[in-house]
């Protein structure tokens, strides 16, 4: 069949891995929404001793690609320590499904995301990390690493999408480098609200399209 | 087994029709533009002419002077819409659109604003139909032209065009309406309804891609928009696509009334399994008002390209309102103009018919339509109490 997708996403996609809930599951996390049109939901079972991810099941509302990197990535962090964990990307799980097609590439963030949150939700919970600390430049920084330019499969990070940043009283502003009548900017706004809009000390995000 | 349940985008060319169009490949290649010139022009010339009459006729047009050709339904939009409003600058720089119309007029409208204009977009309800008193409402002494479509491409909604052309005529603006998925499902003559413009595209019943009518009522001011020879009574420059033309002409007498019933009731058998055999789904568009080949559905706690991508592993061809699918990553504005939440549009599956479907098709689909849903609810977070 003539699709976008590798073999082995169509396959996951059919046939997805370690789908379920567990029912005494040290952690749980929900990413995503349906109205956004993905949403993904984790559970993990960590050994106490130990750290090791001993089970790890999903549940997805999504499309093909979305259903293969949950199928995936929860292959993937099977016996792997937490922290090893914290280190998988959506990156390795779309490469270790042989690519995705530029425009589907955010579609897989969702299910990376949903591991480290669950992962870090683990470490908060079990005393791994520290209190919370303020929203700064470098953090959004890093949180818009996720957010994909559906034109190249590349982050808005990378391809120097990002004018500008600066945080006051809980607003942040972000100007981008991106015509406002690109067919992605509703798109991209969408996805930057998404990821900043959880922080603890964030009120408003101000997206701002210019060129 | 293959299933093609696409045919609103577009649909197979009828073998009648692809053999009418073989001579003007083969010996009737000149232009009829030619005519001056030489006997090979005046044989083409003739042909088309012949053509041309024909779908005047059918349309109840009062010449073959209103009928023109274009590349397709999109530039044919694109002409009504720049056209009209540049031609007729001096009454006024507003136009009425709907705002589930096809994107050809949407972004043709958008590019006007740009230029000064002015543009109303006109709500629908939740079945997908235009407010009349609000149309009414927006209609201003500087509005210059109201185009809103016979049915819609998304939910088969069909418009009251009877009201809205009174409307419209009432208050003297010149109407245009997108046939371009309706006709000749509809089977409508445009002067019964006040309308002075309107579009045909040919692929969507069996014709040939890359040729458009657009029917302009005589006396109409439009403003040519393809620029270059004097072709099409000089309202539109270009070789004339014969093959195309030809084609269309074919597409039209080889479409009959029995394909409708056929149709209707191969919907119509689809929407019976569905309902008996799928629950938590919902119609998108209206029950009683609807075009007979299309019909929309949205499937609760699924996404939309996950079961287009399923069903096609079956070899059943449809297409989503999901924001995934779309190539801007939005999801369905006609479903969100119709207020459906994100969700509702993201979970939704079109499916449009044609004579070449069979009743075992359509049930082969239900079938696989039901497997499909049940597993990936199975899948879903959602749904599950």
């Amino acid at each position: 069949m003539p699709v976008p997708y590798t073999k082995l996403v169509i396959e996951h996609f059919k046939n997805p891995h370690n789908v379920g809930e567990i029912e005494d599951a040290d952690v749980k996390v929900t990413e995503g929404s349906p109205a956004c049109g993905d949403m993904l939901t984790l559970y993990l079972k960590v050994d106490p001793e130990t750290h090791v991810i001993t089970d790890v099941k999903f549940r997805s509302y999504g499309c093909a690609s979305n259903i293969a990197t949950g199928s995936i990535i929860t292959d993937m962090v099977k016996g792997k320590t937490v922290d090893e964990a914290m280190k998988i990307t959506w990156k390795d799980a779309a490469e270790a499904l042989g690519g995705l097609p530029p425009v589907k590439v955010h579609c897989s963030v969702l299910a990376a995301d949903a591991l480290h949150s669950a992962v870090e939700i683990y470490m908060e919970k079990t005393g791994l990390v520290k209190e919370k600390q303020p929203t700064t430049i470098e953090k959004v920084f890093q949180k818009l690493s996720h957010v994909i330019n559906p034109e190249t499969g590349i982050d808005i990070v990378k391809s120097n999408l990002i004018k500008n940043i600066s945080i006051k009283d809980g607003i942040i502003k972000i100007d981008l480098n991106i015509e406002p009548d690109s067919q992605f900017a509703e798109n991209i706004k969408e996805e930057i609200i998404e990821r900043l809009e959880f922080l603890w000390d964030v009120k408003e995000i101000q997206v701002n399209f210019m060129k | 087994m293959r299933v093609y349940l696409d045919n609103a985008t577009s649909t197979k060319v009828d073998d009648k029709v692809l053999e009418a169009m073989i001579p003007f490949f083969r010996e009737y290649y000149a232009l009829p533009s030619s005519q001056f010139a030489h006997s090979y022009g005046i044989e083409v010339n003739d042909r088309i002419n012949e053509a041309r009459e024909f779908i005047a006729t059918k349309l109840g047009a009062s010449s073959p002077e209103e009928i023109v050709f274009t590349s397709g339904g999109t530039e044919a939009n694109n002409f009504v819409i720049k056209g009209i409003a540049y031609a007729n600058i001096e009454r006024g720089k507003h136009i009425i659109v709907s705002s589930i119309e096809h994107l050809s007029i949407i972004e043709s409208a958008r590019k006007l604003q740009k230029e000064g204009f002015e543009v109303t977009y006109l709500p629908v309800d939740s079945e997908g139909l235009v407010d009349l008193s609000i149309l009414e409402k927006s209609i201003r002494d500087d509005t210059v032209l109201v185009s809103i479509q016979v049915g819609n491409h998304e939910t088969g909604t069909i418009q009251n065009l009877n009201a809205i052309g009174n409307i419209v005529k009432g208050k003297g603006v010149l109407f245009h309406t997108d046939a371009a998925i309706a006709w000749p499902y509809i089977n409508l003559a445009p002067s019964n309804y006040g309308i002075d413009l309107m579009t045909i595209s040919p692929h969507k019943f069996h014709g040939p891609k890359g040729i458009g009518i657009l029917y302009i009522k005589r006396g109409t001011k439009i403003t040519k928009f393809i620029d270059g020879g004097f072709n099409e009574f000089n309202l539109r420059a270009g070789s004339e696509n014969t093959p195309g033309i030809i084609g269309a002409r074919k597409a039209i007498e080889t479409f009959s009334e029995d394909d409708v019933k056929k149709i209707k009731r191969l919907k119509e058998l689809l929407m019976e399994n569905i309902r008996k055999d799928i629950p938590d789904v919902e119609l998108n568009g209206s029950e009683d008002n609807a075009l007979p080949h299309i019909l929309n559905y949205t499937f609760k706690y699924v996404e939309g390209e996950a079961i287009s991508l399923r069903l096609d592993f079956e070899g059943i061809a449809v297409t989503t309102g999901s924001a995934c699918y779309s190539r801007n990553l939005q999801a369905s504005y006609i479903l969100l103009a119709m207020g459906k939440t994100h969700e509702e549009s993201h979970g939704s599956i079109r499916f449009s018919f044609s004579r070449f479907n069979t009743e075992e098709e359509i049930l082969y689909t239900a079938s696989k339509l039901k497997e499909i849903v049940e597993d990936l609810r199975r899948l879903s977070p959602l749904g599950k109490e």
